[in-house]
């Protein structure tokens, strides 16, 4: 993959999708790095799809230890203690995800990234994150956000039967087709902690209840000192109470985020593979996007649910800025 | 198998179900199929699909039970019977006539039926429930495209036009069957070729040599065939004449100098074997000169010669095979440069002649997710929550992935809903056969029918019928519709039945005696039936190599490469919603299928193949069903 032109083992492998993206994204993509953090089975996912994709290099980070419920949703992980046993879950995907593209090069790194410094970060293209924290969300948004080089940021989480993933690309150009000719197109995201502090009442009427639930949530896993998805039916009525508290606050109608919702949403902290293949596989797409600088990425935040079947993008921006 | 299900259709831990799996698919694992189909490694290519994919799911779900067929699913011993056991079926085909036949056993068999098909980014996942929702023929689905003759013999527009004159013309008369009928010296204006003639242009002399050879086939078709059709005054009124193109005045050295050599009894792998390798081209990406063309054109005739002498007369295009590739792609741009167009590199050149359907890891992804998703629905049998759901390329209603729900069937669709279709036809001047190859194999897809005029059989087809029934039917495939023994005439309802597929089809015979020979070629009209409409083409340019995103249509926004017109297999499942009636009424978008019919005036020239990639993956349920515990709450 060194030098301008893809290797005939390259063009042979990558046939199908050069015609769908050309050749110079393709190029793009062999020379990109990718860091994973919080693998769970949406994140196998999209590792799975980036790897076939033939990035430069993916890095792993997820030290916990493999459980039933990690293998239950991850298909790289295989329900053998023989091959999970002592290992951390991103060894084991890493050497899964080694088979699918001997291209790729995939690695683990150990530890923890929100401690982590810019000059680490600094060897990245993308950073996805998954599993973690609201303020480990904002502290990773923010640590991308200051280096001088472009450094796209996602988060994806999917609980129940239900996903949602988070875009920053910060100021974004690209092209893209319109009827017969290419257009040169720009979009300034907001990051994280802006785009979660819009106000409610700023958001359209019909936007998707997931993201308030999301939020409802978030917040209170933070309070509580719990990781993401340590919560259960017990729950439930302080959840419920903080909704209230949280929609006054944004002068909303408690009614405008659904308890039952929640309530799934509490239950079900488990992720649904089909699920994870869909929004493993929207997030795969975004990246690819990101990369090649090629298509219209989506922005800023994208929504699944089984319940209605329907994959929607909401733009959580501040209501001052108006993007086009 | 498209790497669809497999592990994105595994069940999380958290469902107590027992699952029997069956897996059909005919082929095997390609380096091309490695991008997204992901139970493969490159140590599988040469391998069963089915085989593989079983293998590779039982590592992750060992007490999942799979079967592996090695198989056409067309086979009739996938039956009605078979299909029977099933619970659901779940179909990754990518070509239409395996999928009309699969939706008919389900039908017969009453089995639910999840379909899908992507491309590019680009896919959809549909519910077909008989009775409940439109058959998968409920709404029509574009016919493969086809050229008309001349357009393609002498008067062609487009690359795609010189791509399919190098591909069946050229190289099949070159290097395939030398009894095939073959258009090659046929010209608009005159029908009737002398092919004794053309029989003797074409095959190389007995002592002749190759460099020549191939200079002397060169100039005839570039040449000599070129300068005959430019004097005919009436082709040319409307159009730019072609420019005849001579290999002197192209290439005026000797080739054997220039090309190196090739030693005629080294024994060398055929798959390695390449003019561009000769001659040092090596990006496949790059577009040729008519220069490099006519050099590659040679030595490609050269290298088949010299390597692979034994297979000429028997070879047929095969997009895998890099010399027929090369010397395809080298004959199209010589005659596109002759013609005014513009030429094309072999990357795209071969995704038009080995229809290529592009596609990526990350879409088939998502529509696994959602037939899995639909999948488990009708297991639970929630008939309300069945949706067809559209994987869109560009955001639209804010929405990346638009759920519909599904359509009533169609009361008119002649395989589900068994409404009598009409046909107009002369019954004392159309033959018997004219019926059953134009009418009941070409528009309603029945390969093996049985034809019945009340409980008379005028034809049937099979294994079983002993040699007086087999001289009986055979004689009346000559007679006309009236003078059959149970003649045929105004008002006369016949009866078309498959028995493998159980479906029958009802046609009350109407006589009329003059057709349009324009508009009606075959002097035949059958109506009730919706005549899918070609796959859109004609509106993009072949000509220009920029992109081209057409808002609605397949083709999209990443694509460098020229909008491949001619894809058909995947690209005619991608119909977006149409506003038709349905039950509840969600957003609806005008169907990217547009009826642009210009080009049946002619007899037609063969069809571009499918790419024959046949799989259907099914679930089957044990008594454990009933005590699943319900998932989606």
């Amino acid at each position: 993959m060194d030098g301008e032109e893809l290797t005939e083992q390259e063009t042979a492998l990558y046939d199908r999708q050069i015609r769908v993206w050309g050749a110079d994204a393709q190029r793009r993509l062999s020379k990109s790095h990718i860091l994973v953090c919080g693998m769970k089975g949406t994140v196998a996912e999209f590792c799975k799809n980036i790897v076939l994709a033939g990035v430069g290099s993916l890095t792993l980070m997820d030290d916990r230890v493999v459980t039933e419920e990690a293998w239950s949703a991850n298909f790289l992980i295989p329900p053998d203690e023989n091959v999970y046993g002592g290992k951390t879950i991103a060894e084991v995907c890493c050497d899964s995800l080694k088979d699918f593209n001997p291209m790729v090069r995939v690695s683990v790194e150990k530890g923890d990234l929100s401690s982590l410094d810019g000059e680490f970060y600094d060897k990245f293209d993308v950073v996805v994150v998954s599993c973690c924290s609201v303020t480990t969300k904002k502290l990773i948004n923010e640590k991308c956000r200051k280096l001088s080089k472009r450094v796209a940021f996602y988060t994806v989480d999917c609980r129940d039967s239900c996903g949602e993933i988070f875009v920053d690309l910060q100021n974004h150009k690209y092209s893209k087709q319109k009827i017969e000719e290419t257009i040169e197109c720009q979009l300034r995201y907001p990051s994280f902690e802006e785009a979660i502090s819009v106000p409610w009442r700023a958001l359209p009427r019909k936007a998707s209840k997931l993201y308030f639930a999301l939020r409802v949530l978030e917040q209170f896993e933070e309070a509580e000192g719990r990781s993401p998805g340590e919560i259960s039916i017990a729950d439930l009525p302080a959840v419920l109470k903080l909704k209230k508290e949280l929609c006054e606050a944004n002068a909303l109608n408690a009614s405008h985020v659904t308890d039952s919702l929640l309530e799934r949403l509490i239950i079900g902290t488990r992720e649904f593979t089909p699920v994870c293949a869909v929004v493993g596989g929207i997030l795969g797409q975004e990246v690819i996007k990101a990369i090649s600088c090629k298509g219209e990425p989506l922005k800023n935040f994208f929504f699944f649910d089984i319940m209605d079947g329907k994959g929607v993008v909401e733009d959580v921006s501040s209501p001052k800025k108006e993007s086009k | 198998m498209k790497g669809v299900v497999g592990s994105d259709s595994s069940f999380s831990g958290g469902v107590a179900v027992v699952l029997v799996v069956l897996v059909i698919d005919m082929d095997t694992i390609e380096v091309s199929n490695l991008n997204r189909q992901f139970l493969f490694r490159q140590s599988h290519v040469g391998q069963s699909k089915a085989k593989v994919a079983r293998d590779a799911v039982l590592k992750f779900r060992p007490q999942m039970s799979i079967t592996a067929h090695h198989a056409n699913v067309k086979d009739p011993k996938f039956n009605v019977e078979f299909f029977k056991q099933f619970n659901v079926v779940l179909n990754g085909l990518d070509n239409l006539d395996a999928r009309r036949h699969v939706n008919r056993l389900c039908l017969a068999a009453d089995v639910p039926l999840v379909e899908s098909g992507t491309t590019g980014f680009l896919g959809q996942v549909t519910v077909h429930v008989k009775g409940k929702t439109e058959c998968y023929e409920c709404q029509p689905k574009p016919a493969p495209k086809t050229y008309p003759v001349c357009t393609i013999t002498s008067t062609p527009s487009k690359f795609v036009h010189c791509i399919v004159w190098a591909k069946d013309l050229l190289f099949a008369k070159l290097f395939g069957d030398r009894n095939q009928e073959n258009d090659l010296n046929v010209r608009s204006s005159d029908a009737a070729s002398s092919s004794d003639h053309a029989e003797d242009v074409f095959v190389r002399r007995k002592d002749e040599d190759i460099d020549p050879y191939g200079r002397r086939i060169y100039d005839h078709v570039f040449g000599y065939n070129i300068e005959v059709a430019s004097s005919n005054e009436e082709t040319w009124k409307n159009r730019n004449r072609p420019k005849p193109i001579y290999s002197a005045d192209v290439m005026p050295e000797n080739l054997t100098e220039q090309n190196g050599n090739v030693a005629k009894n080294c024994v060398v792998d055929t798959s390695s074997v390449s003019a561009m390798a000769s001659l040092g081209l090596k990006n496949p990406q790059d577009t040729w000169t008519l220069l490099e063309s006519s050099r590659i054109f040679l030595e490609a005739l050269k290298l088949f010669f010299a390597k692979r002498e034994k297979e000429i007369g028997n070879l047929s295009f095969d997009k895998d095979d890099q010399l027929a590739v090369e010397f395809v792609t080298a004959a199209a741009n010589i005659r596109a440069a002759s013609f005014g167009i513009s030429l094309h590199s072999l990357f795209e050149a071969k995704g038009i002649a080995g229809n290529i359907v592009h596609a990526v890891a990350t879409t088939n992804a998502i529509i696994a997710g959602l037939i899995v998703i639909e999948a488990i629905k009708v297991l639970l049998k929630d008939t309300d929550k069945y949706r067809m759901t559209y994987c869109l390329e560009h955001i639209t209603k804010k929405m990346l992935l638009m759920p519909v729900e599904p359509y009533e069937p169609n009361k008119s669709c002649y395989v589900c809903s068994e409404t009598p279709l009409s046909l107009e036809i002369n019954t004392s001047r159309s033959k018997l056969r004219d019926f059953v190859e134009k009418i009941v194999k070409a528009k309603l897809g029945i390969n093996f029918p049985l034809i019945m005029h009340g409980s008379n059989l005028l034809y049937e087809v099979g294994d079983d019928l002993d040699e007086v029934e087999v001289a009986n039917y055979a004689a009346n495939l000559e007679k006309v519709l009236s003078q059959l023994p149970s003649p045929v005439t105004n008002g006369t309802m016949l009866t078309v039945e498959d028995l493998q597929q159980e479906l029958t089809c009802n046609i009350n015979i109407k006589h009329r005696e003059e057709f349009d020979e324009e508009k009606e070629p075959d002097g035949m009209l059958l109506s009730g039936w919706t005549q899918a409409p070609p796959a859109k083409d004609d509106k993009q340019s072949m000509n220009d190599k920029q992109s081209i995103g057409n808002g609605g249509d397949s083709s999209n926004a990443l694509q460098t490469e020229p909008a491949d017109a001619v894809k058909d297999g995947e690209m005619e499942e991608i119909s977006e919603p149409s506003g038709k009636k349905r039950k509840l009424s969600e957003g609806s978008k005008a169907s990217i299928l547009d009826a642009t019919d210009g080009t049946r005036n002619h007899k037609e020239v063969e069809k571009l193949d499918d790419d024959d990639d046949d799989d259907v993956v099914m679930f089957d349920d044990l008594d454990s069903m009933t005590n699943k515990k319900k998932r989606l709450q």
